[in-house]
């Protein structure tokens, strides 16, 4: 049974077509990489997979470890280990990112019946994982992506998915305002991660990425449908000749 | 961001969520139900008063009758019939002021329920607590250890019989028996409240609290509070109300006079949690209080610290008259109005003497159908020369049916001041909503993380023991305003 099973997705947004019948199915241990020109349905995806209000499916089905989503809220999706790296992280004014956090994973342990950690055992765990991501403490005092650089803001995310340890994970253009340094930490961040009981899908646009976190499938995604997946070296194509040749020859 | 049709369409009516809301069943000693002069000789009657204060009733009482109800606030009730009201009511189980043993155990169990065991908070918490039942003061604890330090907390009808010279001198000095109309009317029939005199040079060495609980049905409580502060002196003092759940309107009118000499600081807190009537407004405590602190010293200091969940009406302005040099008044604020509450709240700073400084934080959180208005004024008189005020005034609105209202007055009769004021006005959007849902927390666990956020600056004002309860009391309050 897969992690991730995505079937015949139709969404609409403003009664304009999105998704279009969009298929995928990620299974234990994979990582998958879609990549796809702007506008084409990338973050619509993930926003849908992840359960936001607005963004239901007109169509087909959606699976998490075989489960149907399609009654489920986000905050239930979420606990579920469902996890959703933001292309923008959104500001909470006056809201610590430590006791943030510990909500957070709280909720997760809660869910799975495992004990909630104690403020001394949380923050141990914290600590331990931020200096891997060389978040440093000073940043999980601040509220949460206040006055974040778009850097930190991407760095933040990842320490979450480490804390929370989704069953499938969806990186949306985790990439994009990093630097070239921050883009190796953060990938070190996410490959870390990679086990044979989770999967990771990543959005992005750039090939470079896939160098870090090198990927077992990648899918191009165009006007809300996989138009062709393949291995990483579909990624390298992209690279060198855009989206143009393959959207025409699809 | 704006937050979308669905969510505003989704926010709920909320089914009574007040966890305060039971009755105890304690046989009461009442006067009869209504005013005149007779009740007001009743109530001094059977506090065994002395002649003066006897007599500075019954002027309050005059006085009162002359006047009229203000009308200016932003909110909006039927007019209070106040003769069927009962202004006197105490448990009958005469309760024994010294030795908690002796408590009545009903009431302990009653304060049990409001989380707060006399016994246990005594030991663990280090706070000392006055009880206030409907009209009586039930227990007073850890009075030895502050005797020792030569400080008095007791009840002030305690003080009366103990310590009458202190109250005379000070009682209404602050606030006048006719300075508005529910501030005479509490002089004319207050029942009890603390007292609290810090002598020279003394740091008090723990949190003094009162604990307030409207029981009896029909029944107004008008407690009276007094806190001296003498030179070089400090004492924090905290507040917490309660009240049962019933279907009528009660009446709570209460007067606070805080007096601060050279170098003293005082700072009062409350955490204000009567019940705020139903979803529809049915029911609800009024909450009409006049609270007033004199900084009479030199670099005086005295700081409110409010937290505003319950009530159906709330109308009051805690304020500073800052007389002596260098003196300092604070205001933080959090009020929080869900459903049909209306809360009419700010605070007056009047700045007398050379470069007193002022700053006010006010919060105002609005779901439901509740208006909350901040009302504030800033004075700087004509003496006043190199003060300050910095006020900052932020709405948080929650849905589209509710409001928020700014109100500020600037009087500055001297150039050589400086007065800023600041104020925005927000929504939670979507956006916080989905991003908090996606980590695993519930939406009130979002809201009242987002709401709490908002509200940080005036919540670290507040002791830490009571900081957590009150935010607490903030999700509870609402509970179900968003989808
Ligand atoms: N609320 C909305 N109503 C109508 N159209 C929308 C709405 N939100 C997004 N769209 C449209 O849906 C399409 C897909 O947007 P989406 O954000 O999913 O693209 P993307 O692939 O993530 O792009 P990018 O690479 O730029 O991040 C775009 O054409 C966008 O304009
Ligand atoms: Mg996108």
């Amino acid at each position: 049974m897969p992690l991730l099973e995505i079937k015949n997705a139709k969404l609409k947004l403003d009664n304009k077509d999105i998704l279009k019948g969009l298929s995928l199915s990620v299974n234990e241990g994979e990582v998958h990489a879609i990549m796809g020109p702007n506008g084409s349905g990338k973050s619509t995806l993930s926003y849908m997979l992840a359960g936001r209000d607005g963004y239901e499916l007109e169509s087909g089905e959606v699976f998490l470890e075989g489960q149907s989503l399609s009654e489920m809220e986000a905050d239930e999706r979420a606990r579920s280990g469902l996890f959703l790296a933001f292309q923008y992280p959104v500001e909470l004014p006056g809201v610590g990112g430590m006791s943030f956090l510990r909500e957070a994973v709280n909720s997760r342990r809660k869910f799975i019946g495992e004990e909630e950690l104690d403020h001394l055992a949380f923050v141990k765990e914290v600590r331990k994982v931020a200096s891997k991501m060389f978040v440093k403490d000073e940043m999980l005092k601040r509220a949460v992506n206040v006055g974040f650089s778009g850097g930190e803001k991407k760095r933040f995310e990842i320490l979450q998915m480490a804390m929370l340890k989704p069953t499938v994970s969806i990186l949306d253009e985790t990439d994009s305002g990093l630097d070239v340094d921050a883009l190796k930490i953060v990938s070190e961040g996410v490959n870390s991660q990679r086990n044979e009981d989770n999967a990771i899908v990543v959005i992005t646009h750039y090939q470079r990425l896939l160098d870090y976190i090198v990927p077992d499938f990648v899918h191009i995604l165009s006007d809300g449908r996989i138009i062709k997946s393949g291995g990483p070296e579909l990624a390298l194509e992209v690279e060198k000749n855009g989206y143009a040749g393959l959207i025409n020859a699809a | 961001m704006v937050a979308t049709k669905e969510t505003i369409d989704k926010v709920k009516e909320v089914s009574s969520t007040y966890k305060y809301g039971f009755v105890t069943d304690l046989e009461a000693e009442k006067a009869p139900i209504g005013l005149n002069e007779d009740i007001v000789k009743f109530i001094s009657h059977k506090k065994k008063e002395p002649k003066w204060l006897l007599e500075w009733r019954l002027k309050a009482y005059k006085k009162w009758l002359s006047m009229e109800a203000p009308n200016w606030a932003m909110v909006d009730f039927p007019k209070i019939n106040f003769q069927d009201i009962y202004y006197y009511s105490a448990p009958k189980a005469k309760p024994k002021l010294n030795s908690l043993d002796e408590v009545d155990p009903e009431l302990l169990r009653t304060y049990e329920k409001l989380g707060i065991p006399i016994k246990e908070q005594e030991v663990l918490a280090g706070v000392a607590v006055d009880y206030v039942f409907d009209s009586v003061s039930v227990a007073t604890t850890f009075r030895e250890k502050l005797a020792k330090e030569g400080i008095i907390f007791c009840p002030i009808s305690e003080a009366v019989q103990t310590h009458p010279d202190l109250v005379k001198k000070y009682i209404g000095s602050v606030i006048p028996i006719g300075d508005n109309y529910y501030a005479a009317l509490n002089s004319a029939v207050f029942t009890d409240g603390s007292f609290v005199y810090i002598p020279k040079d003394v740091k008090c060495p723990m949190e003094l609290s009162t604990y307030f609980r409207i029981n009896e049905q029909n029944s107004g409580q008008f407690e009276r509070t007094l806190i001296i502060a003498e030179d070089n002196t400090y004492v924090s003092y905290l507040e917490g109300c309660t009240a049962p759940q019933r279907d009528e309107n009660q009446l709570h009118a209460a007067v606070v006079e805080l007096v601060a000499m050279d170098n003293a600081e005082i700072k009062y807190s409350t955490v204000q949690n009567w019940y705020p009537g139903d979803k529809d407004g049915k029911g609800g405590i009024y909450n009409f209080v006049t609270k007033r602190g004199n900084c009479i010293g030199k670099k005086s200091k005295i700081s409110w610290t409010q937290v505003e969940t319950g009530s159906a009406i709330t109308w009051k302005y805690p304020s500073c008259v800052l007389k002596g040099d260098d003196s300092v008044g604070e205001f933080y604020s959090v009020a929080v109005a869900n459903n049909a509450q209306q809360a009419d709240t700010g605070t007056k700073m009047i700045h007398i003497g050379k470069n007193t400084k002022s700053t006010i934080i006010s919060k105002g959180i609005s779901a439901g159908k509740a208006q909350n208005t901040y009302r504030g004024q800033v004075q700087i008189q004509k003496n006043a020369k190199g003060s300050r005020n910095f006020t900052q005034c932020d709405s948080l609105l929650i849905g589209d049916k509710c409001g928020a209202h700014t109100v500020p007055y600037i009087n500055q009769f001297t150039p050589h001041a400086r007065v800023e004021h600041e104020a925005t006005t927000s929504k939670i959007s979507e956006d916080q909503l989905f991003y908090c849902l996606q980590r695993g927390l519930d939406t009130e666990q979002a809201t009242s993380l987002i709401v709490n956020g908002f509200c940080k600056e005036v919540m670290k004002e507040l002791p830490m023991e009571f900081a957590v309860e009150a935010q607490k009391l903030i999700g509870i309050s609402l509970e179900g305003s968003v989808g």
